[in-house]
């Protein structure tokens, strides 16, 4: 067994099962055979990731989590799976009941969608799209609308005001977020995710070639982890989903397994925009040096998965929430300033050439304004007085 | 006439057609939407990836957001009071009818037949070129029109001083 | 720095999550219902009815008096009076109750049955691990199971059940022991007059 074989294991089991399918099924077959490990690994992975949340979160809280279902706790999904599952699926009487269904499905349809452009390991992907990246924003514009219409279909107002704040959020927050995917882009010159993993496979002096590497790249990155935590609505940013604790989130007319359907969308989303992080910056399932890659792809791009998973736990067991104007004063009038320098500053990488004076003055293009910024935006405001147009 | 081309073309008539008749306003905004969908999986089909995806960010994600939001600040979404045929709907028979006529005849009549070679691969570096070189003017216009369309925004939602 | 709060802020949760497992005294969690946290004694649940002695029956220290039923606020106790009487520890003849029920599914707790018992009688139990199927049958709890003794009044609720004791030891040591004094006192009332008469002539 080399290590190339060890590597490319799932491709040639899917390539001795495909000769057994007849031809005239070789399309519907080999389709079926890409997308069903997708469909099992990261459901489970969902699962994993909720009981690690729980002990995380415990042991940074000083408690333990979960520690009663399996050994360690490890079986509670299986606890809460068969309690969603058993639970009573109310609709309220005055919940539109077509849209009420329908919404938690486009939210799943739509977090599965994205896998389809992800390389899990070398040629791993299930399509190689020539505007794979387009492909996978264009499918996370539409997580939106299965949030609105979560919301409204419910026909309640607090249900309603929580899904214009998610909807306004997620809205707010899709601009950074594919302007700082841009300079990727912009690097590369391909929309492809293979091709953009496969640009940064490469190793000068055993060092990758990872996107993280570079000052733009580090920026970029940072911004757009910034910008998919606000898009999966997790914490800190997650006021449309933490009001459910206190009034109402957008999901709160659901129960039962809707309800799971819905964390299940979530956190597949997390996973996925985790996923392009991990594509766009960290080299996909490259390692980051050379004399690491023995080990399989697969297992780089879970690893890195794995240690954005802890990271988000991490954050979210840190920072308190933010409030919605701080939220929408982060997105327009930092990320995106910001953003668009990063453009500006990959621009100049580009057109610069090799050196060190090259990393210097990219760097000083980033960190200069960026500090101007924060401390203008850091100045006590002067509150005006209020008026309110219509009340009076 | 592939099997493909008519579910997509179903899909695409069944959503606007929905869009027209239906009595909720929010319903008919997603009929919309599933029209928009229609609409860029006939793109995909025809193998226009750019302009596919980009039909669904813009117009699934931003457009039908768009719109959702507009009837939720401005209207109930409730059923109406009038009924859903204007009373005026033969002289609307006769505008639709004329109007497809006419598209019907324009599209018949012209030149184009079923593609002889391949359809050329246009990558985005080739839509990125034109915007720059060619078409540079019109990108610049429609960056002021859009900017104009912001300022508008931000000044209708700004909260106004009361004037002494 | 920008950003220096975030980075200090995610350095404390860490050391927490890595401290949590280096250090055990970090995690106080009990795991309940293996370890238990030391029960206060001032703690109270649902009352309970005291018997002095080992017979339930014999020993019950309630004379069914009503005064716990007018008190009680949600009117959780209902009483039925005997017909007959019973000695009590003292050997005087009581009534005794013949039903004392308490429905705990109203009970609040407040003790007031508690202060308001002139007879020592009602107090307050700690056992809390008392859920039921039964929804009403089995939260109306009979004087059979209400009934408890004084010993385990003793382990429950030590210096209140020894300051019980001994208010009742004192109190019946007062009723046994001024008989001597109205006996006395006609015996030297006559003898006064007479000397005062004598001296005056």
């Amino acid at each position: 067994m080399s290590a190339q074989t060890v590597d490319q294991i799932f491709v040639l089991i899917k390539a001795w099962l495909m000769g057994h399918v007849p031809i005239a099924f070789q399309p519907i077959a080999s389709a079926i055979l890409s997308v069903a490990p997708v469909l099992v690994v990261f459901p489970l992975l969902f699962a994993i990731t909720t009981v690690l949340e729980r002990k995380g979160l415990g042991r940074m809280q000083n408690r333990y989590g979960p520690n009663r279902v399996g050994p360690y706790g490890f079986l509670q999904p299986m606890a809460d799976g068969i309690k969603s599952l058993t639970k009573e699926d109310i609709i309220p009487r005055s919940a539109d009941a077509v849209v009420h269904f329908l919404a938690p499905l486009l939210l799943v349809l739509a977090s599965f969608l994205a896998y389809a452009v992800l390389p899990i390991g070398r040629n791993m992907v299930i399509t190689d799209l020539n505007a794979g990246v387009l492909f996978f924003f264009a499918i996370g514009s539409m997580v939106e609308l299965a949030v609105f219409m979560a919301g409204w279909s419910s026909r309640s107002k607090y249900s309603l005001l929580g899904a214009m704040r998610a909807v306004a959020q997620m809205i707010s927050y899709e601009i950074p977020l594919v302007l700082s995917a841009i300079v990727v882009i912009m690097a590369t010159g391909t929309l492809s995710t293979v091709a953009i993993v496969d640009k940064q496979a490469v190793y000068t002096h055993g060092v990758a070639h990872w996107f993280l590497f570079t000052p733009w790249g580090f920026v970029g990155f940072i911004l757009f982890m910034i910008a998919a935590t606000a898009e999966s609505n997790r914490s800190p940013f997650d006021l449309p989903e933490g009001e459910s604790e206190i009034i109402a989130g957008y999901y709160i007319e659901y129960s039962g397994f809707k309800f799971a359907l819905f964390f299940l969308g979530e956190y597949l989303g997390m996973f996925a925009t985790s996923g392009l992080a991990i594509t766009l910056f960290l080299g996909g399932w490259s390692a980051p040096v050379s004399f690491l890659t023995w080990i399989p792809s697969y297992i780089w791009f879970f690893l890195k998965l794995l240690v954005f998973i802890f990271v988000f736990i991490w954050v979210r067991g840190t920072f308190p929430r933010l409030r919605m104007d701080q939220l929408m004063g982060l997105a327009w009038k930092f990320m995106l300033p910001m953003t668009l320098l990063n453009v500006f500053d990959v621009g100049i990488w580009h057109l610069m050439p090799h050196g060190i004076l090259r990393w210097i003055v990219c760097t000083a293009v980033l960190i200069l304004p960026a500090m101007l910024l924060s401390r203008t935006l850091n100045r006590k405001q002067k509150l005006q007085t209020r008026t309110y147009r219509y009340a009076d | 006439m592939t099997v493909t081309f008519l579910i997509l073309a179903a899909l695409t008539i069944i959503g606007a057609s929905a869009a027209m008749g239906l009595r909720n306003l929010i319903h008919c905004v997603l009929a919309l939407t599933l029209g928009f969908v229609g609409l860029a999986m006939l793109y995909l089909e025809l193998g226009a990836q750019f302009v596919g995806f980009t039909q669904i960010l813009v117009y699934v994600g931003a457009v039908a957001i768009l719109s959702v939001f507009a009837i939720m600040m401005t209207r109930s979404a409730g059923p109406h009071a009038e009924p859903a045929l204007s009373a005026s709907w033969i002289i609307g028979l006769v505008v639709a009818g004329a109007t497809f006529a006419v598209l019907a005849w324009a599209i018949l009549s012209s030149g184009i037949t079923a593609p002889a070679t391949e359809a050329p691969d246009v990558s985005v570096k080739q839509i990125g070129d034109a915007l720059m070189h060619s078409y540079a003017v019109p990108l610049e216009i429609m960056g002021l029109l859009l900017t104009a369309a912001l300022i508008g925004a931000v000044i209708i939602a700004m909260p106004q001083e009361k004037t002494p | 720095m920008l950003g220096e709060g975030l980075l200090k802020g995610l350095a404390e949760t860490a050391r927490n999550f890595f401290g949590s497992y280096a250090g055990k005294d970090r995690l106080t969690t009990l795991q309940f219902p293996e370890e238990r946290a030391p029960r206060i004694e001032a703690s109270r649940n649902f009352p309970f009815l005291v018997y002095d002695g080992a017979d339930p029956e014999a020993g019950l220290r309630c004379v069914s008096c009503f005064i716990c039923e007018k008190e009680c606020p949600p009117k959780c106790i209902f009483i039925e009076k005997s017909t007959d009487k019973k000695p009590d520890a003292v050997g005087k003849q009581q009534f005794y109750p013949a039903r004392f029920n308490i429905d705990v599914s109203v009970c609040m707790s407040c003790q007031i049955c508690v202060e308001v018992c002139p007879f020592d009688a009602i107090k307050m139990d700690v056992a809390f691990e008392e859920a039921s199927t039964g929804r009403f049958s089995d939260l109306l709890w009979p004087k059979q199971r209400l009934a408890k003794s004084n010993d385990y009044y003793h382990e429950i609720h030590p210096t209140e059940a020894a300051g019980v004791d001994a208010e009742l030891a004192a109190a019946r040591a007062k009723a046994a022991a001024p008989k001597p004094a109205p006996a006395a006192a006609p015996a030297a009332a006559p003898a006064a007059p007479p000397a005062s008469g004598g001296a005056a002539e």
